[in-house]
Parts: structure tokens; sequence; C-alpha cells
């Protein structure tokens, strides 16, 4: 990676690097934030979504990555084998100790020849393994690299959390330019250690900073990944047919996008955290996925992950002619949306662990 | 604890990887290195597309010890596209009935603890209802 003395400089590799492949995952249920308000609150207050995606019984980051990386293997279009490394970003890895990467990896058939690791940076772990796979893939080591973002978030029954903390995520294979469906021009990543959001060992739901979780947190990262990407790059968000922020709720992210100068309507078709919830390591790259599947060519397009604890990975990416022959061979992010059950909250309660059986 | 097994078997669990016949072409699932049409020996690896339709189905209350978590869940005989018959269960159904014929897809689930929660999870192969792709709509 071509890197400098100063603190604003960008991360670019020195061979361009693009994404080969992307692929997307939401299980199929759902339950409205007004079910939880009925439970919680009596059905008054505010909501900060329309509802959120709930795994199903059998389901957990590792499927849901196996079933995003087949999803991003079909569209990319190559052998498993030329894979080099599988990573996975999550906060709710299946195990505490043995990866979740190796079963993914051997699942779509990518062993024994690869690098494999878990990820672990609150929500921006996904960006944090994309990142990694561009140095990887730039620098010549690999020729493609598997990168994934995906979660089934915790929160504590009754919390503000509990409205949110939703299920999904996205896989991206990681390649050389000359192949991507989208380039990866540059990307800048903006770090500090912040206490907005944590989860202690052991502990089954993680703890908050209430309102700190905005100005010095989420939009201090944001903005600063952001400005300091665009500016580098000389562009502004004019310059950009779409923009996809981390998602933590429908508020945040289009404050972001409104304080850096997008309108609603670059921002819309990556805005999912309404109807499926804030999906943590995968909140921003399922956006992106969104995005992808209705991009056209010499779209230009700003992603920004957050990750608490602190920090936000800014992307640049212009898509290229090849995503036409490539979308439609998996399926879509919407149509995953469009598939719903909806439970209610005793339904919920049991999926997601909440009732003590012993 | 079965993780001997579970480890042997991970491969036609997580992917449907059965064998194919050097001799005849028949499709074997699960794999056993011997054709059961031409009583060849069969050890190619061919991994399934995991395309095929429900043959029979029956939904389970009482579930034997492991599966206790999940109940009620319906198990199906689903005949894969290229060939073989394979015990499964579904998935994903949400409010949609079961139909004889109905085609499914093979997607990696949890199947179970080995033992415990303190044991393994054991994944592997169940199937949901076939996702209709845009081409063929």
């Amino acid at each position: 990676m071509t890197t400098s003395q100063s603190s604003h400089t960008l991360l670019k590799p020195n061979r361009p690097v693009g994404i080969t492949g992307y692929g997307a995952y939401v299980p199929r249920y759902r339950i409205p934030a007004r079910e939880i308000a009925r439970v919680w609150a009596g059905g008054k207050g505010g909501l900060p979504i329309k509802e959120k995606a709930v795994p199903g019984l059998d389901e957990d980051v590792i499927t849901m990555s196996i079933e995003a990386a087949r999803n991003a293997m079909a569209r990319a279009q190559i052998d498993p084998q030329e894979l080099r490394a599988v990573w996975v970003g999550s906060e709710s890895h299946p195990y505490a100790v043995k990866p979740t990467s190796t079963v993914v990896a051997e699942a779509i058939g990518a062993v024994p020849h690869i690098q494999a690791g878990d990820w672990e940076f609150a929500c921006k772990a996904g960006t944090e393994a994309i990142v990694a796979a561009i140095g990887f893939v730039g620098s010549g080591m690999a020729e493609y690299a598997l990168a994934i973002g995906m979660d089934t978030a915790q929160g504590k029954p009754g919390d503000a959390l509990e409205y949110t903390a939703a299920a999904g995520g996205a896989a991206f294979v990681l390649g050389p330019a000359e192949n991507g469906l989208a380039t990866i021009n540059a990307t800048y990543s903006y770090v500090t250690d912040t206490p907005d959001f944590w989860r202690r060992e052991y502990q089954k739901y993680p703890e908050h900073g209430v309102r700190f979780t905005g100005e010095p947190a989420y939009f201090q990262h944001i903005l600063s990944s952001s400005r300091t990407l665009m500016e580098e790059l000389g562009v502004s968000a004019k310059d950009y047919r779409w923009a996809v922020f981390h998602q933590p709720n429908a508020k945040f992210p289009q404050r972001a996008a409104q304080m850096l100068g997008f309108t609603p309507e670059q921002t819309a078709p990556g805005l999912l955290s309404p109807v499926i919830g804030n999906t943590y390591s995968g909140a921003s790259i399922i956006g992106l996925t969104a995005i992808l599947d209705i991009a056209e060519p010499g779209d230009r397009i700003l992603l920004a992950s957050f990750g608490s604890g602190a920090g936000s990975d800014a992307m640049d990416i212009t898509v290229t002619e090849k995503i036409d022959a490539r979308r439609d061979l998996a399926v879509k992010t919407q149509e995953y949306i469009a598939r719903r059950t909806e439970i209610d909250y005793a339904t919920y309660a049991r999926y997601r662990g909440k009732i003590t059986m012993k | 604890m079965e993780i001997s097994r579970h480890w042997r078997l991970k491969q036609q669990r997580y992917a449907l990887v059965g064998e194919v016949c050097p001799h005849c072409d028949v499709k074997i699932f699960p794999p056993r290195d011997v054709c059961p049409v031409c009583g060849g020996e069969a050890k190619t690896t061919f991994a399934f597309s995991g395309k095929g339709e429900v043959f029979s189905y029956t939904t389970i209350y009482e579930a034997p010890t492991g599966y206790d978590q999940t109940v009620p869940y319906t198990i199906a005989l689903v005949k894969l596209d290229e060939g073989p018959m394979i015990t499964a269960q579904l998935t994903d159904l949400g409010e949609q009935p079961v139909e004889i014929g109905m085609p499914v897809e093979m997607v990696t689930r949890k199947l179970r603890n080995d033992g415990d929660e303190r044991g393994v999870i054991v994944y592997g192969y169940k199937f949901r209802p076939a996702w209709k792709m845009p081409s063929q709509a």
C-alpha cells in the first residue's frame, strides 16, 4: 500500500483492486419495532426503524456468511481455489474459540491453501477485512480474497438497541481491478479510542454510552473519514451517484449524509436499516450490495462504515461495465428483504435464545 | 462426542459433495466409493447443484435427542436433480405449505449441538423452497 507521513493519507494499492463479486444475506424473519414497543414501552414512544431482520433457529454468522459467500462467488465466476483468504468480520461469531472463517472456507470449497481468520471491530469488522483484502490483492500476494461482514446482533431485552439489533450482512470477492465489477479507487480509515459501545467477555449483551454514541463516536469518525477521503481525492458529494453509511438506525446515516452534502436520492438505495435494522458488521456493506444491484457502469459510490470503539473506513468506488453481466447471477438484496415472515415478540424471544430453558 | 465423525462427513454435509461413477456416470450421494448401479469403483468427487424436489415429507413434533430445540420441523425425502434421493430437514418455510413436487434448494444450516452447548456445532445441508431467480421469471 502507498503511504506517507501525513495523517491524512489515502490507502491505495500499487496494483489496482476491484470487487470481483458480491453477495448479500438477510434472514427471512422480521419483528416490527412497534411489537417491541408494545412489550416494553406500552406501545408508546418513537420508533427508530420500521422492523428488523431476525435469524431463524438454525442460523448463525457461519450459516449466513456461507450463503452470502456463495452469492459473491456466483457473481465472481471464479474457482474457489483461486481465493487466498477467507476473512469474516463479526461481533457475533458462534464460537469464542474456533474460527468462523474455516467453516465458511470449507463450505465454499476454498480450503486448504488460504489465509483464514475472524475479524472484530464492532460494526466495522467487515470493512476492516475488506481493506486488508485490498492490501492482500493489491500487493500481489493474492489474486483473490473473500471478505465478509455478518452479524446476528445482540440487544438486551427492553434496551434501546433491541429495536434495531438485527441479522444480515454481505460478502465481497476482492480481485484485480481488470476483472472487477467495480474498482476501489482508494480507502481511508479514521480510528481513535472512544468508549461508546462495548461488550465484556462472557457478557451476553453489550453496553452503550447512550447519547455519547452520537457526536464523539458515530459522527466524528464517519464525517472525518468521509471528508478526508473526498478532500484527498479532490471530490465532493456531487461527484458521486450513490453514498452509503453505517446505519445503526434510520436517523444517523441520513443526518451524516446531509452534513456531507449528499441528497436523499443519493442515499436511498443503500439505506436499508428502516426495513432490516442495524446489521452491525454488515450494515454499510449490505447497503453497498443494494446499490450495486441497481448501479450503472461509471457510477461513483462513497461508502463509510463505522465501528464502535471507534473507527470508520471510507471507500471510493467506481462501477465498471462488468456489473451488467454479473448482478443477475445471484439473489438480489431487495429480493431477500421482500422475502419476509413477520413474528411476534414471543417467537423472537425463542429464536434469539432469550428464553432460559434450564 | 462424535467430533471425528463430524469432521469426516464435513464436505458432504456442508456442500453436498458426493461422487460420480467413472464407468456409468451415475451420481452418488452419500459417497460410498462403489457405484450402486454398476458395482465399479467410484471415488471421483462430485459437487451436487443442491437443486431438487420434495418426494415426500412429514412434520416432527416429538424430536429425537439433540433436535428438540427446533420442534416442530419438517423433514423430507428430496429427489436431487442429479438423481439420488436424500433425507433432510426443510427450513425457511415461513407460512408456505409443503407440497410433494415442490422445488427446493440446499442451504447450509445448524443441525444441532454435539452433546450440549459446550460441544461443537454441527452444520449441514437442509433444503428450502427454491428461489426463483430473475432469469427464471
